[in-house]
């Protein structure tokens, strides 16, 4: 069988009718017993498996998914990376992720497609440059990529902009990060996947966490729609349904779920060759590979967890759009969604021990999950294997809230992320 | 060259003959074609290239689920890439390209991708590419993706929106939705009955029927009469794409003319969903040839635009219907032959019928040239037209949670629970004859008078793709997904149906799988030994068919979008050669004149003479009542009970967490009437903080909150001459500073007119604040204005005010403070210490954060290194340790009015006790030098209130 | 659109309406008596149920607060109701 890729193999399977390749990965059943058990097979439960076999040697881990991996947000984001913060512990923590992508396509030996075009957040008013100044200033001191754009910039690298006497949302420039980009989510779900199977990680899919298993005051396992499960130490990566897990194992959490919509128009020639971000019009864009434009806003303002787009945020996000790009009216929406995210008070995410010893927590990711996800593996890997914090996740803990320590992007940069 | 154009028959206007153009050479049409439809008669076969293989492909239905064929169309000044040409109206003029072809769709050069597409099988991308690095390889594909192009120079036209209440919505005007629509009018319900097809009818307007003892057609006209008699609304050319939350139906009208399409949002008492089905294709090898066509879809043509679509016809099926459609085919003149899957089908005369066969492969290149059976019997045709069996069109019921259950006898996905409020009917409830659908209506609407049809019958035998099968076999047209690609799905261990969408995919093109899916997950199902209905269907997301953005973003855009709030004196200062810029969501002026050097003239003349600032955007939010000093006092972060009956007192406003929400002046009118001013754009959230409070903490009717915000114009007089200009406006007041210090509110009259003077200052200089009903500012402006210009004064922007506050060290909420700044950390830790009294955000003070030494804090910073301004955003720097660290930025930086040099304002690192010392600046890669000092670089004792 | 029933001006649109929190999500008295943990718990710790929820909401337009019962999952939402006097 076929396990490695490449070109090459390739063109050796397609003399073979493409009949000789391997499973991307293995459906076993289920052991009564793991060293570490992780819950949620999305990116960051994935992630945290390969890593925990790759980094740390421990392979005798099992990821329990509800449904089916990368069935979740991981599968249904707008697939940005970027590390454009503003505090330096967030900065630490993207750039940690930004970085670990820039070299998984080769690591996992899986095409994950980033695509570092680049990342355009806009100003609008004279009062919004002096903010994008304050924030690529503060990008710069912290060690990552960013320029200060100016109208000319943004012409350049948005030509088709809305630059008309009109225009609602005049461009005067805005953050450029130039590494970031994109990357094609379940690409990177299925990548991990099959790197964390190869390594000897169990990946059980239709397997749901039914209650916790809790001896001692110590989490020892979970009891799942497959029988129980025990092990040293369970991790917890589940997003938008923290709060539920939580529940279950006796504590509450600081995050409210809401559903978060995106949308993809049809599939037109190369127009859009940066990602933009439009604070004021709520609206964020890039094209895909394949041509769609891939959309995206703010969250609903109501809680939710209906897994489903709704219209008035829809017309909300498609208007700011074709106000900015005029021409984009011509496009059609061809597919609409939404996934469940779990947001934090200060939207930055919450990584450590719970408040139940022996679960260790990786949630409160909010909108920006997706582009963490090298960064959340390895951290909660480490937490698990290490029963310790990594340096970059320490500021995390979910002790912040009671020292009323948070890490709010929009308090700092004025810019919602 | 084989469809032709019939002399008679069909619904075309032939007294109305039209001509398009499509990739350059000219179709001629009759009014009454769809694109497609004219497209078809001219003969051409090759119309579009698949997404993938790029291999030559022809038409495969007449509706919204052509997976095959789209253009781009050039309408006069309009553009619109990617029109699907079987929905389309044929209108006169139009210039069609082919999407993503060139030349054109006959002679497309990428069409030796094909040669390779054994080497490039589904997710071949995720293999490859790796080496040296994706980002060599993807301009190159990104250029070849993408289907039609979007034209930057026109913008497109502006679609209208539409809001609708009706007591039912009836999606599907075919013979059942029509039934459905008469009862239901008929028992006085208000109907809109809407269509994705040019006129009403469905099936009835290419197929047989006999309905209440008359033709079909005859029983349409009939009923369409009646309905337009009773009211019903009815929609052709609208789709309805997305059931929402709370019964909210989304619909996408389009229109004849090629004006921008409409968006209707109804909110229905009752929906009901008679939206028919689909017809799935046959698999065998080669099935995607140009000439293979729904056979539906081909008896659509024949009797709808008079297109026979073949000489030759083949007509391939695993049901009933195919025997129908032959005998159409046959009796307008083509040579048939029928092939049957069914072993039972009857034979027909005139038609060559091949009972219990099925094709197993087509023959041809770029178009269909015939067909090998299952048994090897070789037919030739020109045409070939399939039936797989139907897909209920239940789109909308799975948007709605409804759960789908497989028939097996029907080989479909039927509704299965019900959903409060939807009522599925007809084919889409998988009842493929006329009389079963009428007959189960009463029951289904609950509602008496229903038709009645010539019973007939349907009958299927499953015709699935099989696991093994030689040949290229077609699953997703578009985008080119096979059979073997499902196969390599499974082997890959691809095998729920989320994942074989992703990984091959299948359905998630511009059709969204309408003709593939089944037959995808069914191929799936037998290669892993599971059931259909164990496969499962994907998540039914919205839109049912693609959707304009212009229709999505209707009427938004320029001043329309998220519109500024405009001043009362907008015209005033408009007339005064005003620049309008805008600020926390108003539209204000920056400065008067064209010059942004005016800004300093400004200022330098208010700290001269005499400024005039229109400041009506601030907040004035009334809090009256027995309880609203205790109120008051719990909101504010000061103590404000103490406040004397005409006194005023700048305060905070936290939020739980500690942090500054809002900072302003309260002003006591008396003993139980106070007004709240807060920042311009914080005027909405402080009210509903007021009210939350007001409502959660204290007894009701003792505390009433009035916004007078809106209703209040405010103007500002400021500097020296402040108090004489008043005078001089007429505006009748006791100015004298022992009767109205300041700090204090006082009544005053201009005129008739009440007005209110408050004696507060954002300047540092006497000033005086003006509040008067709003329209009856622009009188009291004329008259400061005057006053204020013979004293050398005049009016000033607000880029002007920023000068004259930031020099006096008083700070914007939001700029000079961020979200994480708590009171201590302007320099105001005394209420903390002091006040006894209960307050918003109190506990959070004393949290660790709220208390450590090393916050930033408010300072003032001059230039160290004797440059210029400061740039606003530049961060401080600590260079003690390996790498820079930020120790806090600047927030404001002006040149200074009163002031000799520039000012400015940061927010740094233990600030308060570092007067003095000069810190390094990081700003967009250089560096500056600045000195710390206090906020107030101006009147620092305040001499000049009173001056 | 969501369509919520204020308890005192009906149905209206959902834009109208702010999320409030939790209904008996009670501010703990006494100020420096409170723990850390007992005052974030107030502050930042949330039920966050799936499925029925009970929940504090206001009405922006009419600007009164009222409770309402809702489904979080298929967003069914009972009409509004008011809060009685000294009900969080």
């Amino acid at each position: 069988m076929t396990r490695h890729y490449s070109a090459l193999s390739l063109v050796k399977e397609g003399l073979k009718g493409q009949k000789g390749w391997a499973p991307a990965w293995t459906s076993p059943q289920p052991k009564p017993r793991y060293d570490m058990v992780i819950v949620g097979g999305g990116g960051h439960g994935l992630a945290t498996a390969y890593y925990l076999a790759k980094t740390h040697g421990i392979t005798n881990v099992a990821v329990i998914e509800k449904g089916w991996l990368g069935g979740g947000n991981t599968g249904r984001n707008t697939t940005v990376v970027r590390s454009n913060y503003f505090f330096p512990e967030s900065v630490r923590l993207y750039d940690m992720a930004l970085k670990l992508y820039e070299g998984l396509s080769r690591e996992l030996n899986y095409n994950i497609m980033l695509s570092q075009r680049g990342m355009i957040s806009l100003a609008h008013t004279p009062a919004e440059m002096e903010m994008a100044a304050r924030v690529v200033n503060a990008m710069q001191i912290n060690g990552t990529d960013a320029e200060l754009f100016g109208p000319g910039d943004v012409k350049r690298v948005l030509p088709v902009y809305n630059f008309g006497p009109k225009a609602r949302y005049p461009a005067l420039g805005g953050v450029w990060q130039g590494r970031s980009g994109t990357a094609r989510h379940d690409a990177v779900a299925w990548g991990y996947a099959r790197a964390a199977s190869a390594l000897g990680v169990d990946i059980l899919q239709q397997c749901e966490v039914q209650e916790f298993l809790i001896e001692g005051g110590r989490c020892r396992g979970v009891k799942t729609s497959r029988g129980e499960i025990r092990a040293d130490r369970v991790g917890l990566a589940v997003a938008g349904h923290s709060s539920q897990m939580a529940a279950k194992a006796g504590f509450r959490l600081p995050v409210t779920s809401y559903a978060l919509q995106a949308c993809v128009s049809e599939p037109v020639k190369p127009i859009l060759d940066t990602v933009v971000l439009s604070p004021g019009a709520g609206t964020y864009a890039s094209q895909s590979d394949k041509g769609e434009m891939v959309v995206g806003g703010g969250l609903d303002r109501i809680p939710s967890y209906g897994q489903r787009g709704n219209l008035p945020v829809l017309e909300t996000v498609i208007s700011g759009l074709v106000e900015m790009f005029p021409s984009f009216r011509q496009l059609k929406l061809m597919r609409q969604w939404a996934g469940i995210v779990d947001v934090a008070p200060d939207s930055s995410p919450i990584i450590g021990e719970s408040p139940l010893p022996g679960l260790f927590l990786n949630c409160g990711w909010g909108t920006g999950g997706f582009k963490a996800i090298p960064a959340g593996g390895t951290l909660l890997a480490h937490l698990l294997a290490t029963g310790q914090h990594h340096d970059i996740s320490r500021p995390f803990d979910l002790d912040r809230f009671a020292r009323g320590r948070l890490i709010d992007e929009a308090a700092g940069s004025g810019i919602a992320h | 060259m084989t469809a032709r154009r019939l002399p008679l028959g069909g619904e075309i206007e032939r007294a109305r003959p039209l001509r398009f153009t499509f990739d350059g050479k000219v179709i001629e049409g009759f009014v009454g074609d769809t694109l497609a439809s004219a497209l078809l008669a001219s003969g051409r076969q090759v119309l579009g290239r698949s997404f993938k293989y790029r291999r030559p492909r022809g038409l495969f239905g007449a509706g919204v689920e052509e997976p095959n064929i789209c253009a781009d169309v050039t309408e006069g000044a309009a553009f619109r890439p990617n029109q699907r040409v079987t929905t389309e109206p044929a209108r006169d003029g139009l210039v069609l390209r082919s999407a993503s072809t060139a030349p054109d769709a006959e002679r497309d050069r990428t069409g030796f991708i094909d040669l390779f597409a054994r080497f490039i099988p589904s997710g071949f991308y995720y293999k490859t590419f790796m080496f040296p690095d994706w980002h060599l390889f993807e301009p190159r594909i990104r250029a070849m993706a993408g289907l039609g192009r979007v034209d930057p120079a026109k913008t497109g036209p502006v679609g209208d929106q539409v809001n609708h209440f009706c007591d039912a919505l009836v999606i599907g005007a075919g013979p059942v939705g029509l039934a459905a629509a008469r009862m239901l009018a008929g028992a006085g319900k208000s109907v809109v009955l809407a269509d994705d097809g040019s006129r009403p009818g469905g099936s009835l307007l290419y197929r047989e029927a006999e309905i209440d003892g008359m033709p079909g057609a005859d029983w349409l006209a009939e009923t369409l009469a009646q309905l337009a008699g009773l009211g019903v609304t009815i929609l052709p050319r609208t789709t309805a794409f997305g059931l929402y939350d709370h019964g909210l139906v989304a619909l996408n009208q389009r229109h004849e003319d090629g004006r921008a399409d409409t968006l209707w949002r109804v909110r229905p008492e009752r929906i009901v969903l008679a939206a028919g089905a689909i017809e799935r294709p046959l698999p065998f090898s080669m099935n995607d040839l140009p000439g293979i066509m729904s056979a539906q879809a081909g008896l659509s043509y024949l009797r709808r635009q008079a297109v026979l679509p073949g000489a030759n016809i083949v007509v391939a099926a695993n049901n009933s219907t195919g025997a129908g459609v032959a005998r159409a085919m046959a009796e307008a003149g083509a040579r048939v032959t029928l092939v049957d899957r069914r072993p039972d089908t009857a034979p027909l005369s005139g038609i060559a019928c091949h009972a219990g066969r099925s094709i197993d492969r087509a023959l041809g290149r770029k178009a269909v040239q015939g067909v090998v059976l299952d048994d090897g019997t070789e037919i030739t045709c020109d045409c070939l037209l399939v039936s797989g069996g139907f897909t209920p069109t239940i789109h909308l019921y799975a948007q709605a949670k409804g759960r789908l259950a497989w028939d097996e006898t029907r080989l479909a996905f039927l509704p299965g629970d019900p959903v409060p409020g939807l009522t599925v009917i007809g084919g889409a409830a998988g009842q493929f004859t006329l009389g079963e659908a009428f007959a189960t209506l009463p029951a289904a609407l609950g509602l008496e008078g229903a038709p009645t049809a010539a019973p007939s019958s349907y009958a299927i035998t499953p015709a699935w793709p099989e696991p093994g099968r030689k040949g290229r076999i077609w699953i997703d047209y578009q985008h080119d997904v096979t059979a073997k690609d499902v196969e390599l799905a499974a082997r890959e261990n691809f095998t729920s149906v989320e994942h074989l969408k992703r990984y091959t995919t299948l359905g998630m093109a511009t059709d969204q799988g309408k003709t593939s899916n089944l037959n995808g997950l069914a191929l799936m199902g037998a290669l892993t030994g599971r059931e259909i209905p164990e496969v499962g269907t994907t998540t039914y997301r919205p839109p049912f068919t693609p959707v304009p953005y212009t229709s999505l973003a209707g009427l938004r855009g320029g001043e329309r979008m998220n519109p500024l709030r405009r001043l009362a004196l907008e015209g005033r200062h408009r007339a005064l050669g005003a620049a309008m810029g805008e600020y926390g969501g108003w539209l204000r002026p920056v400065h008067y004149g064209e010059d942004d050097a005016a800004i300093l003239a400004e200022a330098k003349m208010a700290r001269a003479t005499v400024g005039l600032f229109d400041a009506s955007p601030l907040g004035k939010i009334e809090v009256i009542g027995p309880d609203a000093a205790d109120f008051l006092d719990f909101i504010y972060y000061n103590t404000v009970s103490t406040l004397k009956p005409g006194g005023c007192r700048y305060g905070f406003i936290l939020a739980e967490s500690g942090v500054v929400y809002d900072d302003g002046v309260l002003v006591r009118l008396d003993e139980h009437r106070f007004v709240v001013s807060c920042s311009s754009s914080h005027v909405a959230g402080v009210h509903a903080m007021l009210e939350e409070w007001r409502q959660d903490r204290f007894p009701a009717r003792r505390i009433f909150i009035h916004n007078a915000t809106a209703g209040t114009a405010t103007i500002t007089v400021t500097g020296p001459e402040a108090r004489a200009a008043i005078r001089a406006a007429g505006i009748a007041a006791d100015l004298d500073d022992a009767a109205f210090p300041h700090m204090t509110t006082r009544p005053g009259r201009h005129g008739d007119t009440p007005l209110r003077l408050t004696r507060v200052s954002f300047t540092g200089d006497r000033s005086y604040e003006l509040s008067i009903r709003q329209d009856l500012a622009p009188g009291l402006w004329d008259a400061l204005d005057g006053a204020a210009r013979a004293l050398g004064g005049g009016p000033i922007g607000i880029e002007a005010v920023m000068i004259l506050r930031a020099e006096k060290g008083y700070i914007v909420i939001g700029k000079d403070s961020d979200g994480m700044t708590r009171p201590m950390d302007l320099g105001l830790a005394g209420p903390l210490r002091s006040k006894k009294a209960e307050f918003i955000g109190k506990r959070s003070l004393l949290q660790e954060e709220a208390q450590r030494p090393d916050r930033n804090q408010l300072v003032g910073l001059q230039p160290a290194d004797g440059g210029g301004l400061l740039p606003v955003g530049a961060h401080g720097l600590d260079l003690s340790g390996a790498a820079p660290r930020s120790i806090g930025y600047v927030t404001s930086s002006y040149p200074g009015a009163g002031h000799d040099g520039p000012v400015a304002l940061a927010l740094i690192e233990r600030g308060a006790s570092r007067h003095g010392e000069v810190i390094e600046l990081h700003h967009l890669g250089s560096r500056r030098r600045a000195r710390i000092t206090a906020p107030c670089a101006f009147d620092p004792k305040g001499d000049r209130l009173n001056g | 659109m969501q369509i919520f029933s204020c308890p005192f001006c009906g149905p209206r649109p959902e834009y109208e309406f702010h999320f409030g929190g939790d209904l008996g999500n009670h501010r703990p008295e006494g100020f420096d008596a409170v723990p850390d943990q007992k005052w974030a718990d107030y502050l930042y710790f949330r039920n966050n149920p799936k499925g029925m929820a009970r929940e504090v909401w206001m009405h922006l337009t009419c600007g009164e607060m009222f409770s309402m019962t809702r489904d979080t999952v298929t967003m069914e939402a009972a009409p509004g109701e008011a809060l009685a006097e000294g009900q969080p």
